[in-house]
């Protein structure tokens, strides 16, 4: 690179910086002082460009219909914000961790199918803004205007946020409440009041952070997911609540993006090495170095382990003789099935085992082990993957990969556990999602082994396993089993030890538990769990490709346990049947089947905030206790 | 059960009972694809086949029995795809499968039509696998692949005997072939061509300021991209800001397809040699009556999307029609060497690879009023850009 | 009785500079009740979480039975025979309180990597025995999250007795609770202690506490030891007096 294009590329990284630091300092502000995992900030981000391309369009493109268009559409959005803060998450603030992690997930559902109906399908590319709409000569290099003005805006918006938090009242009590939120609560804040406007304020610069991009990006219906990961990463990588650490973080990764895409194709040892694919996976790599070496973030600060804030886990009763009973009964009448129905049912039902071992495997580390993980279908991926190239490159009987694929699993578990068992909380989770979009990103790029993006076809069962009757009952008997065999670990000496380290590492340690060692046999446990449902599923699906390690297989997961209720033994198991079902009857049904997925899972979420399995507990069971 | 199909059974249960077998039973096709996934391409598809689908019906159906379409949406990825597809073949029992849009979705479908023996007629996928190294006994195509419309462009761009090029494509199979062939082609056409930069962003998340600058870094004589929807748009607009096009050539494949074309409007790069669909222009006779039909359905214009939906139920009717039957075998025999007429004239689906000879048009994009056009275009037809019979025999696997 | 079972000698830890803890050497023998105290600050805390592991000291020695315990790791002290409670109470909230003290002693009988037995069963028997001796058996059922504080610091006391320690490190075993509950408590952590010979080694502030169920008093100042003898002789000791005490005490 010649000095002039190194000078270019530091300053495209500059504004692609800014770009990236305006999402994530709303979503930033929102974790500290709320403590939400927001999905749906990226949702934000999409309306601002939606709605600031229709008022651009409206008002027209001179620079008062443009700046206007944008500052209205931020402000649209903040408004919106505070609605869902007020109508949604507001009620749900007692119920447990996360569940308003699921509320916002189900809010991404319904604004995308919104977004397509209000829109519609093709992608919108708006106006350059006014003023700037040109390029100034930068050491003989064109360079867009616009993106000077980017530069600009986010060190001014970093000055402004900090001016807020240090400066005023409501900056006080903000940093107050992001320190210690009970503290706030003694200090006499309206602590209602104050979600709220941060809540408004997150949304806001979500909202701005799009409507910012008209003049760089059309406005399309992907971009919701694809900008609220890269925005978790730079608030991760900046440290949770740490606002100059988010630009920091995104100075970083913005950086690091330019150049790898500026030095292009590198040749070490007669290998090429080509710098600008990796840009596909270079934020999550930033983030697992990051963690690893700093494990809360360049500039955060240990959290406050939030004091259970919400409803505190009951203790996990075994089940009595009559519920132990009523599953048998259950497990004898799906055993049954084959003989009465054929054909559809058994498929979905299939598929229903497959991701129900899936959703126990996940409850096992996120339920007693307090490990919410964001990537398990990194597990479910190797899994599948290593009972898939097993049969298909080698050339294995189908019987022995799916015994063996597992393994790779488990050994992936090994590998990315001991570093994630350091960590915690939100930490320990994007770490997991980390190293589930690496071993996303090796499936993706790995053609000669993998099989690329299009993956690897034709790995069917064993003759004697391919009707759809034969492998219904392999996989029921396999997840029967498989789960069986988890839930039993939940009530014995490891579960106990492993509930003990969730609940107080502190006396866990005391009592001569070694808690990390205890959390990563899990961590292992809970992936060649999930490895056994990858490779069930992969020969039931006869082909495997990266969308089975991929994120949306990580949040479908968390979405069935929290559905079914995180503290509950059975729920994820009804969490998964609920919504692999969901989806199903909702795709046949109806057009926009995303919204209404996304209505039942919040007035589930509303309604049962304990989860459906804890709903029932509390309905029938009444406050027995343990025995 | 929903109430849906409780009715429907309800209702053939009355039907049966009171009428015997009055009216012949409907012949079902399942047809699946990625509708929340690509919804631009897809929603004219979509209104596309149902055109075709009425006006088969309209005129008789398949030898006097009704062709009905059950649709669904495959949930946007392979394994989703996969029970879906064997919902259709299982519960709704129909008699081929159509559809699809993304290559790995398609070529999971394909796999396991070939496990069921099951018709599958891929419309979209690009994919050369569906056909050539994973393709079966089971699976048609429609569109051309990537590597046929590789090949329509190379001829342009060899007649322009740039010496210098830079390569840019979506980091995935559609993009690393595309790239691969082009490399290959050109490489054969014009001995000493130099590939200076070759950028591959990951899609959807172009990062067009570095990606336009590292090109520009490169100081190639002619540029070919990829790239399409939204990664296109951002590269097109950074561009021509940084005026990374001046003096150059540039292909993009699929880049005149109006699904990806019309939201550029006044960015409209001029100049550049594109494959896609100048549905305003083309005057045959064929394609004047699909476009007055569709318009008057639909009151919108067709994109490129409309069309494959329209041939790929043409397709399925006309095998059906032809092989006077719904079994699989006897529908492979009728597929295998069909001739038809679709709007882009007639296609056959050679016998071969199962690959039909669908063309597409070639051209350079303009902008006339505000909105970008194809002028100076002309059709290539599929039929002379595949391998020959022989040499496609080989690259199938089986 | 006279065996010390917990040699500290030269025990030594610095901040940044600062020097929390400097040069502190002590014993204590068997059964022995022991108190530390000392203003904030004067290195208590520190001190004893070099004890009990939670810290390594730069410099010294801590014997434990004649071993060296300096450095070691909480759960490996624990293991040698050193129970602890904690100054805010550390329970398994989401568990009964039986499971709490099954959980240490499925841990003192190394059992817990057991992955298929059921645990309820395991030690129900001893652990009810441990709870009826700290006198919250009629609680055994119900979790530790709805406790009432006292109870709690009760079935911390049951945990810590679970691998029949030898000497029992309390921090601060009577914060927060009712002046009613801490004489409760220390009498029979003093029973226990006596019946069993284990020695307790606490910190506290209520000097009532201190006075009336320790043997021996340490007291700190500054990171340094400025006396070390029975309550009688702390009391009168002038420089005790001056640094920490005052006038406050010479009423009582």
């Amino acid at each position: 690179m010649t000095a002039s294009a190194i000078l270019i590329q530091f300053l495209n990284g500059l504004s692609g910086a800014s770009s990236l630091f305006l999402v994530a300092a709303g979503l930033s502000i929102v974790f500290g002082v709320t403590r939400i995992v927001n999905f749906a900030h990226g949702s934000f981000f999409m309306l601002g460009l939606y709605v600031a391309y229709s008022l651009i369009d409206r008002f027209g493109h001179g620079a008062a219909g443009f700046w206007g268009g944008v500052a209205l559409a931020a402000v649209a959005v903040a408004l919106l914000g505070a609605l869902v803060e007020v109508l949604l998450l507001r009620r749900i603030y007692a119920a447990p961790e996360l569940l308003q992690l699921l509320a916002t997930f189900a809010l991404v559902l319904v604004i995308q199918d919104f977004t397509l109906w209000a829109w519609g399908p093709e992608d919108l590319l708006g106006p350059r803004a006014p003023g700037l709409s040109g390029a100034v000569n930068i050491a003989g290099h064109q360079f867009p205007q616009y993106d000077l003005f980017l530069i600009v805006l986010g060190p001014t918006v970093l000055l402004a946020l900090n001016f807020l938090l240090k400066r005023t009242r409501w900056g006080t009590l903000v940093r107050a409440a992001t320190e210690d939120r009970e503290m706030a609560g003694a200090l006499g804040v309206n602590q209602k009041w104050l979600f709220t406007t941060v809540f408004a304020l997150g949304a806001l610069l979500a909202g701005a952070g799009g409507a910012f991009q008209i003049p760089r990006e059309p406005a399309s219906l992907y971009l919701d997911l694809s900008v609220i990961a890269d925005a978790f990463v730079v608030v991760v990588v900046g440290g949770l609540g740490s606002i100059p650490g988010a630009f920091l973080a995104a100075l970083l990764i913005a950086e690091i993006k330019a150049f790898c895409i500026g030095i292009g194709d590198v040749t070490i040892a007669d290998s090429v090495i080509s710098l600008p694919k990796f840009t596909l996976v270079v934020e999550f790599v930033v983030m697992a170095v990051v963690l690893v070496l700093r494990p809360w973030g360049l500039l955060g600060r240990r959290l406050t382990p939030p004091r259970r804030v919400g409803a505190v886990e009951r203790p996990l009763a075994l089940p009595s003789r009559r519920a132990v009973y009523a599953l048998a009964a259950c497990g004898a009448a799906l055993a049954l099935l084959p003989t009465l129905a054929t054909g559809y049912s058994l498929i979905l039902l299939t598929d229903i085992f497959v991701f129900a071992l899936f959703a126990v495997s996940l409850h096992f580390i996120m339920g007693p082990g307090g490990m919410p993980s964001f990537g398990h279908a990194a597990y479910f991926g190797l899994g599948a993957y290593g009972a898939g190239l097993l049969l298909h490159r080698g050339g294995l009987p189908m019987e022995l990969a799916l015994l063996l694929g597992p393994l790779v699993a488990g050994v992936g578990a090994l590998a990315f556990g001991w570093f994630c068992v350091r960590l915690s909380g939100v930490y320990f989770a994007m770490l997991t999602l980390a190293f589930a979009q690496i071993t996303w990103s090796i499936a993706f790029q790995w053609d000669s082994m993998t099989g690329g993006s299009n993956g690897v076809i034709g790995v069917w069962p064993a003759p004697w396993l391919a009707s759809r009757t034969s492998y219904y009952f392999l996989a029921l008997v396999t997840s029967a089993g498989g789960i069986t065999l988890l839930w039993r670990m939940f009530y014995s000496p490891f579960g106990y030890a492993l509930r003990a380290g969730r609940d107080s590492p502190l006396r866990a340690d005391a009592i001569g538990i070694d808690v990390r060692r205890q959390q990563w046999a899990a961590f292992v446990i809970a992936g060649l769990f999930a490895g056994v449902a990858g490779a069930l599923y992969v020969f039931s699906k006869g082909s495997i490709s990266p969308d089975s390690l991929a994120v949306p297989r990580s949040i479908d997961g968390l979405v069935m346990v929290l559905l079914g209720g995180v503290q509950t033994l059975t729920g994820p198991v009804w969490g998964a049947a609920l919504f692999t079902w969901l989806q199903d009857a909702a795709a046949r049904n109806v057009e926009y089947w995303r919204a209404v997925i996304g209505l039942v899972i919040i007035a589930l979420v509303l309604a049962f905030p304990q989860g459906l399995a804890g709903f029932l507990r509390d309905r029938f069971a009444g406050e027995r206790h343990a025995p | 059960m929903n109430i849906k199909h409780g009715l429907l059974a309800l209702t053939l249960l009355a039907a049966t009972a009171a009428g015997g077998n009055a009216v012949a039973q409907p012949i079902k096709v399942g047809e699946l694809n990625s509708y929340k996934l690509f919804p631009a391409f897809l929603e004219p598809y979509k209104k596309g086949w149902q055109l075709a689908l009425e006006e088969i019906n309209a005129g008789g159906g398949i030898n006097g029995r009704k062709l009905e379409v059950v649709s669904r949406d495959d949930g946007g990825n392979p394994g989703a795809a996969v029970r879906v597809a064997e919902e259709l073949i299982a519960r709704d029992k129909v008699s081929m499968l159509m559809g699809e849009f993304a290559s790995h979705i398609g070529l999971a479908v394909s796999n396991l039509a070939k496990q069921r023996k099951m018709v599958f007629v891929a419309a979209e996928p690009l994919t050369d696998k569906l056909v050539w190294e994973d393709g079966n006994r089971y699976t048609f195509r429609l569109r051309p692949s990537t590597y046929m419309q590789v090949a329509m462009l190379v001829p342009e761009a060899v007649k322009l005997h740039k010496k210098r090029w830079a390569i840019v494509y979506p980091n995935y199979e559609y993009g690393q072939s595309a790239a691969a062939s082009f490399k290959k082609l050109m490489a054969a056409a014009q001995p000493g061509i130099e590939i200076v930069a070759e950028q591959a962003p990951p899609l959807g998340k172009i990062d067009a300021g570095a990606v336009v600058q590292a090109l520009s870094d490169a100081k190639p004589d002619a540029i070919f991209s990829s790239l399409f929807a939204a990664d296109l748009q951002k590269f097109v607009r950074e561009g021509n800001i940084r005026g990374l096009f001046k003096g150059r050539a540039v292909f993009n494949l699929l880049g005149g397809e109006p699904e990806y074309l019309e939201p550029l409007r006044d960015e409209t790069p001029e100049g550049w040699w594109v494959t896609g669909y100048p549905w305003r222009q083309i005057k045959t006779p064929e394609h004047e009556k699909f476009l007055a039909a569709y318009e008057k359905r639909w009151r919108d214009h067709p994109r490129l999307g409309s069309v494959v939906g329209y041939a790929t139920m043409y397709s399925v009717a006309n095998a059906l029609k032809k092989a006077g039957s719904t079994d699989s075998n006897a529908l492979i025999a009728a597929l295998e060497g069909l001739e038809m007429q679709t709007p882009f004239g007639p296609i056959v689906y050679r016998a071969v690879d199962h690959q039909s000879t669908m063309g597409a048009y070639v051209g350079q994009l303009a902008k006339k009023s505000g909105e970008g056009v194809m002028v100076n275009w002309h059709f290539a037809d599929g039929a002379s850009y595949l391998p020959s019979p022989a040499e496609a025999k080989l690259l199938r696997r089986q | 009785m006279n065996v010390p079972i917990l040699k500290v000698a030269h025990l030594s830890k610095s901040y940044g500079g600062v020097r929390a803890v400097a040069n502190v050497s002590f014993e204590v023998v068997s059964g022995e009740r022991l108190a530390i105290i000392g203003p904030n600050g004067a290195g208590k805390t520190t001190c004893f979480n070099m004890l009990n592991g939670q810290l390594a000291p730069d410099q010294g020695k801590v014997e434990f039975e004649g071993r060296d315990i300096a450095g070691l790791k909480p759960r490996q002290v624990w293991r040698l025979g050193v129970g602890r409670t904690f100054q805010i109470t550390e329970t398994f909230g989401s568990m009964t309180v039986r499971e709490n003290v099954q959980t240490a002693l499925l841990s003192r009988h190394r059992r817990l990597r057991s992955l298929l037995t059921l645990a309820a069963r395991a030690y129900a028997n001893e652990a009810d025995a441990l709870l009826a001796r700290v006198g919250v058996l009629d609680l055994a059922a119900r979790a530790c999250a709805v406790l009432a504080y006292g109870d709690l610091k009760r079935v911390e006391l049951a945990i810590a007795l679970a691998n029949r320690p030898r000497l029992l490190l309390m921090d601060e075993p009577t914060a927060g609770m009712s002046p009613r509950e801490r004489g409760e408590l220390m009498r029979l952590t003093s029973e226990l202690a006596r019946r069993e010979s284990i020695a307790v080694l606490f910190t506290e502030h209520d000097m009532d506490v201190v006075f009336n169920h320790a043997e021996r008093i340490l007291v700190l100042n500054q990171g340094e030891l400025i006396a070390d003898g029975r309550p009688t002789e702390v009391r009168v000791d002038p420089r005790v007096r001056e640094v920490y005490l005052g006038n406050r005490f010479a009423d009582a």
